[in-house]
């Protein structure tokens, strides 16, 4: 597979870790932002490939895990709408609101259909004039743009029965709340790739600049993480904290403009709420006025669910920030499970927790 | 967050391509990309196109990497 | 590891329970066991062995609610006989008669059941089972997803064969008959929301003629073998590491993954080892007769791309590790549900 194999080769793996090696003098703290990144590193095991002095603080980049549950519960209440067919990634389908999730609807007889896109759901709307199609959109500056285009394309051929439920999310402001908090134990980030696709570089420059943190844009094959590495010890050991782009191939300084423009478009920044980090504000994406046929919030009138807190076991925020370990948090693996999450780091397999408990448990006592 | 795939167009009709990867096809928007054209390689996330992939700058990377332990500080960068 | 037995949570049936995976083992030796235990079902093989008058037979059930009905590959009648007489021949039982009891939706297209009839004739002549008594029901419109299929089967055990679940023995080897995922990716081809466009096909075949062939390279070296359907060879292994007692040390590198396969599991965001096989086996055999064993497989058309994959340890919390062929390595966990796409 071009672009994918080539980047998995083992031999310049083991160069690569050999470098890294020659590097790895004293404890180094690197937290990878994005979900995917922490998968990538539970499937490859690159986490214990590296030397131990070398730590990967797994950070909040999962929008599935940083949702609150009242956004679960909000698109329970579209999904019992009279006439609404609604349509989610299937990355939500079974994340736990208050007291029910998606999948457990559809079990109950809410018409809830996974899709692999926007225009899926855009399609079923088509499909099917009579009923109102909801997509429960969500994700960082990644999908943004996709869904915005829904919106666009909606308007463009007159689906009037088509609107989404925006969860949107970005990484600047969750950044800085990070690094703003009293207690800080980071060297240098690890910067989402495909978020960088859109976003372009640029984004993090202030990392460096205005916090002295070392930032590299990495790609998403395991080679792409171990070079990223390597790029982030050199930039500590010569002490000149940048931004650099291990993930040439496909970032670019300024990034897609076109799905910039489109975010622009029907979207306005907003406060949002992360499971786990409390309110941060700007951090979120809403649907302008302009666009608001198409925004279920407005098309329909919903209850406002009950704000529910994680039990005070939870340690997920200390987690998030990278204060804390799975291992350190009382609750991981016995009373908050990958079935049975209490909180955001367990609910999806992104989540540092769920990536710990489903592919690295048996390192618990080495941690 | 964000699985995007490095998948070949195999074929254009409008702002939707037909791309593959090894060997399996499916339909992308090109809505969000300019000037894509049959044979580039784009990156596909949840069936929409965000950006291509340099090729000139794929080989470079695993040239860098191949020549690991030759190099000058900060030539990575 | 946790193995106690936990009811499921909460107050009704959820899809996950039905996955393969964590879940329904919930479902399975949380609820159901607990009401019917015997000693027979005790041992949780895919069939049970019953002795009857010195005869040993192989008894097992299976139901099939495949959607959609129609895949590359094959349909669901296929998959009602194939599967049937695959859960006996993992008990190393010879498939002789088979039940086969249908579940009507009002308003199902009779040519589509015809489709499907012809489907399992051919089916059941293919490994020379024959279907002895059957039972159709019709439900309303709406009780049910056009069609189920529910296969009871009947199987002899030879001589001494002692194939069970629990039987694996550290230092064995694992052996995998063929590519994985070609069942499952080819459903999820199909399937709404999902569909791309591939050449996979279904792998559904009777694997009794494969078994018969292993079994007779080596008698007796044949620990245990697993058929890995739903969840997948994760599934599969896990179940005999932790019905075994015993570890397991798998390498990537021996797995294999047709191309195609792997592209869509790349696009989808799914991983190979939990998705599901219909002509698959994995055998858990005595070291020194693994080789043997895996020429006989090799020998025989539908183990032409058998590998050794792995071998059973020593590990107190009944761990599977699998070494990437990356460098690294990580643990095959099971899963709660079936896997699904995502798109982060």
């Amino acid at each position: 597979m071009k672009y994918m194999d080539e980047f998995r080769d083992p031999v310049l793996a083991r160069r690569l870790v050999g470098e890294i090696r020659e590097l790895a003098r004293k404890p180094v703290r690197i937290m990878e932002i994005c979900g995917g990144h922490t998968a990538v590193i539970f499937k490859y095991g690159i986490h214990k490939m590296v030397p131990p002095q070398i730590e990967f603080i797994h950070g909040p980049g999962c929008p599935v895990c940083v949702s609150p549950r009242e956004k679960v519960d909000l698109a329970i209440q579209l999904a019992w709408q009279d006439n609404v067919i609604l349509t989610t990634f299937a990355d939500m389908i079974r994340v736990p609101g208050s007291r029910s999730s998606l999948q457990h609807e559809q079990a109950r007889g809410a018409d809830v259909r996974m899709v692999y896109s926007s225009l899926d759901a855009l399609e079923i709307a088509r499909a099917n004039p009579q009923r109102h199609v909801v997509f429960f959109a969500i994700g960082f500056e990644t999908t943004a743009p996709t869904n915005a285009m829904a919106v666009l394309l909606a308007r463009e051929r007159g689906l009037t029965n088509f609107s989404i439920f925006s969860n949107h999310v970005t990484v600047p402001p969750a950044v800085r709340a990070i690094l703003d908090a009293p207690e800080v134990r980071l060297d240098a980030f690890i910067a989402p790739g495909h978020v960088s696709l859109v976003t372009g570089n640029r984004i993090y420059r202030f990392i460096p600049r205005e916090y002295g943190k070392a930032v590299v844009t990495s790609g998403f094959e395991p080679l792409d993480l171990l070079q990223s590495t390597l790029m982030i010890l050199r930039q500590l050991r010569d002490g000149r904290p940048t931004v650099e782009n291990q993930y040439r191939r496909a970032v670019t300084e300024q990034g897609n403009l076109r799905a910039q423009a489109a975010v622009r478009t029907v979207f306005e920044p907003c406060d949002m709420s992360w499971r786990g980090l409390g309110i941060i504000p700007g951090s979120g994406l809403k649907v302008r006025a302009a666009f608001a046929e198409h925004d279920a919030e407005r098309r329909f009138t919903l209850e406002p669910p009950a704000a529910s807190k994680d039990p005070k076991a939870c340690e997920c925020g200390d987690i998030l920030r990278g204060l804390k370990s799975p291992w350190d948090c009382r609750v991981f693996g016995t009373a908050c499970t990958p079935e049975k999450p209490l909180g955001a780091c367990m609910v999806s397999s992104e989540g540092a927790c769920a990536a710990y408990y489903h592919y690295g448990r048996q390192w618990a006592a080495t941690g | 967050m964000c699985l995007a795939i490095p998948a070949r167009v195999v074929s254009l009709d409008g702002a939707m391509a037909k791309v593959e990867v090894a060997g399996v096809t499916r339909t992308a928007s090109t809505h969000l990309l300019e000037g894509v054209q049959v044979g580039d390689y784009l990156l596909i996330h949840a069936g929409f196109a965000l950006s291509r992939v340099d090729d000139q700058e794929a080989q470079e990377t695993l040239r860098l990497l191949e020549q690991m332990g030759e190099l000058e500080p900060g030539a990575l960068g | 590891m946790d193995h106690s037995v936990h009811r499921p949570s909460g107050t009704e049936v959820l899809l996950a329970h039905g996955s393969g995976g964590r879940s329904m083992h919930q479902l399975v030796d949380g609820l159901i066991i607990p009401h019917l235990n015997n000693p027979l079902l005790a041992r949780m093989d895919d069939q049970a062995v019953l002795d009857i008058s010195g005869v040993r037979l192989g008894f097992t059930t299976d139901s099939f609610v495949v959607d959609p009905l129609f895949f590359p590959g094959g349909d669901i009648g296929a998959l009602a006989v194939n599967g049937t007489v695959n859960d006996l021949a993992m008990g190393g039982a010879r498939p002789l008669y088979l039940s086969l009891a249908l579940i009507l939706e009002e308003g199902f297209a009779l040519a589509e059941l015809e489709r499907i009839l012809l489907s399992i004739r051919g089916a059941a002549e293919a490994c020379g089972v024959q279907i002895v008594t059957g039972d159709t029901k019709v439900v309303h419109r709406g009780s049910a997803d056009k069609l189920f299929i529910n296969t009871a089967g009947v199987g002899v055990i030879a001589g001494e064969t002692r194939i069970t679940c629990s039987g694996a023995a550290v230092g064995d080897r694992i052996l995998l008959s063929g590519t994985l995922g070609d069942h499952g990716m080819a459903i999820m081809s199909r399937r709404e929301g999902f569909q791309f466009e591939a050449p996979i096909e279904s792998d559904t075949a009777p694997l009794w003629s494969l078994v018969e062939a292993m079994l007779a390279a080596a008698p007796g070296a044949i620990h245990a073998m697993r058929d890995p359907t739903r969840g997948g060879l994760a599934s599969a292994v896990n179940e005999i590491a932790q019905h075994s007692a015993v570890g397991m040390r798998l390498q990537e590198q021996a797995i294999p993954v047709r191309e195609p396969v792997r592209g869509a599991c790349e696009m989808l965001g799914l991983d190979p080892l939990y998705v599901a096989n219909e002509g698959k086996l994995i055998a858990l055999v005595h070291p020194a007769h693994a080789e043997r064993v895996l020429a006989a497989a090799q020998s025989h058309p539908l183990g032409r791309d058998a590998r050794l994959i792995g071998t059973v340890v020593e590990d107190a919390e009944h761990l599977v590790v699998l070494d990437t062929a990356f460098g690294g390595s990580r643990i095959v966990d099971l899963l709660a549900g079936d896997p699904l796409p995502r798109i982060c």
